[in-house]
């Protein structure tokens, strides 16, 4: 493999794929390098995808994706020891076409977005883990492969390798992260009936739902539990940060056997096979965490990259998106002759500064700290909401003056009034 | 809630997976069994491992089979005082292989 490439592009999840995809497509010379047996075979996601940012690579990609379910609900769950209030929006809206989220299962989709990439002209080498970048001073020139003779050269390295990021951090691009700046999540597949999951869930063929939950099932960590159909699978899981799992020390499969033990979510599982475990770190520093994204013959795309919006469940259409980028700047460079200096790979940045990337990396930059420093947005305030439902639905002759007097009273009891205040005022700060 | 723990054996949960071990060349290792037996009194990584690759002895020695680990990164990151975990990718086509993920 002494070839040169124009690029080289180092993993095939969304992020490496959508780089790829885009090069191949304009002609250029594509290396694509990934590690496991088959694309999506390393690859762990809830997972919901967001049509918007592949149907701007792949406009067509519903004629043959592996698509699960079209969700046409969404649930949010505020979860107490033995109860939960919640929400639900429902919309025959999005029972229209073209649909806008679906389910889908990572290592199927992951080869069906391979094989689309491969087709547009890319040279996929599977069962190839790179173990360093090749240097030339302070530029990346080609990569060593644990293949037998494995350097391969190329103009630009894209580097879509996913959370852990090792070669950059090798390469000494951005220092080690910290337990604050990821979550970790672990689910459950579970296999029941495609009609038992429709009549569990109320719906029809082809329609799914996501449940979304917050509260003691995180056992005081900052973190969610999420459920999501699949078509003859449910996907149940809970994520949490790191440095909350360091500091509390609670093992994660035990978290996640508490929450399918909720009185609430129990029965949705009920009579299902479980046929895989699986466990994946989550960039979600936020924008204060993000690395330098670019530099002499290299790009950082998706999560190696820190780019996971944690507050609305965002992660793999930015991948896509940054992919995108990554591989249009390489193409209008190339275009114009332009050797593939930091200099000239500015554009990435600018791409990145100009769109809804990096406005909302920005927007949020303040959430992560505010929840570290609150664990009762997930302990208290889940316990008093579900009190005072059960206080206000219980019939029991007590009036309900009374009884809104004593909800307010356990309010203030719990978190004074300017404690009250102050958590009021930081969501402000924090979704303003 | 439900107070009681719920006992789980995570040997339970990853008999579901699908792996092909690279046998005798794992892909993580302690870099210093002291640093672990006696200047660390925490040793989270037998806790917040997802797939309990990491076990305490009596004596306090942490010891690690990578055979069951879902290549996630936790210990990775959270030996952050001791940075003491050696951390790679097995090599190309070994290790979890997820059938569904």
């Amino acid at each position: 493999m002494d070839e040169k490439f124009d690029a080289i592009v180092i993993g095939a999840g969304p992020s490496g794929n959508a780089a790829a995809y885009t090069m191949a497509k304009a002609g250029l010379k594509v290396l694509q390098i990934e590690r496991g047996e088959y694309p999506g075979s390393k690859n762990v996601q809830g997972a919901i995808l967001y049509s918007k940012a592949l149907e701007e690579i792949i406009p067509d990609f519903r004629d043959d994706a592996p698509l699960e379910r079209h969700l046409i609900e969404q649930q949010m769950w505020v979860l107490d020891d033995e109860s939960y209030i919640g929400t639900t929006f429902r919309s025959a809206e999005f029972n229209q076409q073209p649909y806008n989220r679906y389910t889908i299962i990572r290592a199927q989709f992951d080869k069906w977005f391979s094989k689309r990439v491969q087709a547009a002209g890319a040279l996929l080498v599977c069962e190839t883990t790179v173990s360093n970048l090749i240097m030339d001073g302070k530029r990346v020139i080609g990569v060593q492969t644990d293949r037998e003779g494995g350097a391969v050269y190329a103009d630009i390295v894209v580097l879509a390798d996913g959370v852990n990021s090792l070669l950059a951090k090798k390469a000494g691009f951005h220092a080690e992260l910290e337990p604050k700046d990821v979550a970790l999540a672990v689910k459950e597949i579970h296999f029941l009936p495609e009609e038992t999951i429709q009549s569990r869930f109320n719906i029809g063929e082809g329609e799914g739902v996501v449940i979304e939950m917050a509260g003691k099932i995180t056992q005081g960590m900052m973190g969610t539990g999420f459920l999501y159909t699949n078509k003859d699978s449910l996907t149940i899981g809970v994520g949490c940060m790191l440095s909350d799992f360091k500091q509390q020390k609670i093992t994660p499969y035990m978290l996640l056997e508490q929450m399918k033990a909720h009185p609430a979510i129990k029965p949705l599982l009920a009579g299902g096979e479980m046929k895989e475990y699986t466990a994946h770190l989550i960039p979600e520093g936020g924008y204060k965490a993000m690395p330098q994204l670019y530099g002499e013959g290299w790009m950082i795309v998706g999560d190696a990259g820190m780019f996971v919006n944690a507050v609305h469940r965002e992660g793999s259409n930015l991948a896509m998106t940054t992919g995108r980028y990554a591989a249009e700047t390489v193409i209008a460079l190339k275009e114009k002759q332009l050797p593939m200096t930091a200099a000239n790979l500015a554009i990435y940045q600018g791409r990145l500064e100009d769109s809804f990337v990096m406005k909302d990396m920005k927007k949020y930059k303040n959430m992560p700290e505010i929840f570290h420093n609150n664990n009762h947005f997930f302990t208290t305030y889940p316990e008093l909401l579900n009190r005072a439902a059960h206080t206000m639905l219980t019939v029991d002759g007590v009036d309900k003056k009374t009884k809104e007097r004593e909800i307010r009273k356990s309010f203030k009891q719990r978190r004074s009034l300017f404690g009250l205040m102050g958590d009021a005022y930081k969501m402000w700060r924090a979704f303003e | 809630m439900n107070t009681e723990k719920i006992p789980v054996k995570v040997e339970e949960k990853l008999f579901q997976n699908r792996y092909r071990v690279d046998a005798g060349r794992p892909h993580i290792s302690i870099i210093n069994q002291d640093t672990c037996r006696v200047e660390c009194t925490t040793q989270e990584c037998t806790v917040c491992c997802p797939a309990g690759c990491y076990t305490t002895e009596g004596n306090g020695q942490v010891v690690l089979i990578t055979d069951g680990c879902l290549e996630c990164g936790t210990c990775r990151i959270i030996c952050s005082t001791y940075r003491n975990v050696d951390w790679e990718y097995p090599r190309g086509g070994y290790g979890i292989l997820f059938k569904f993920g």
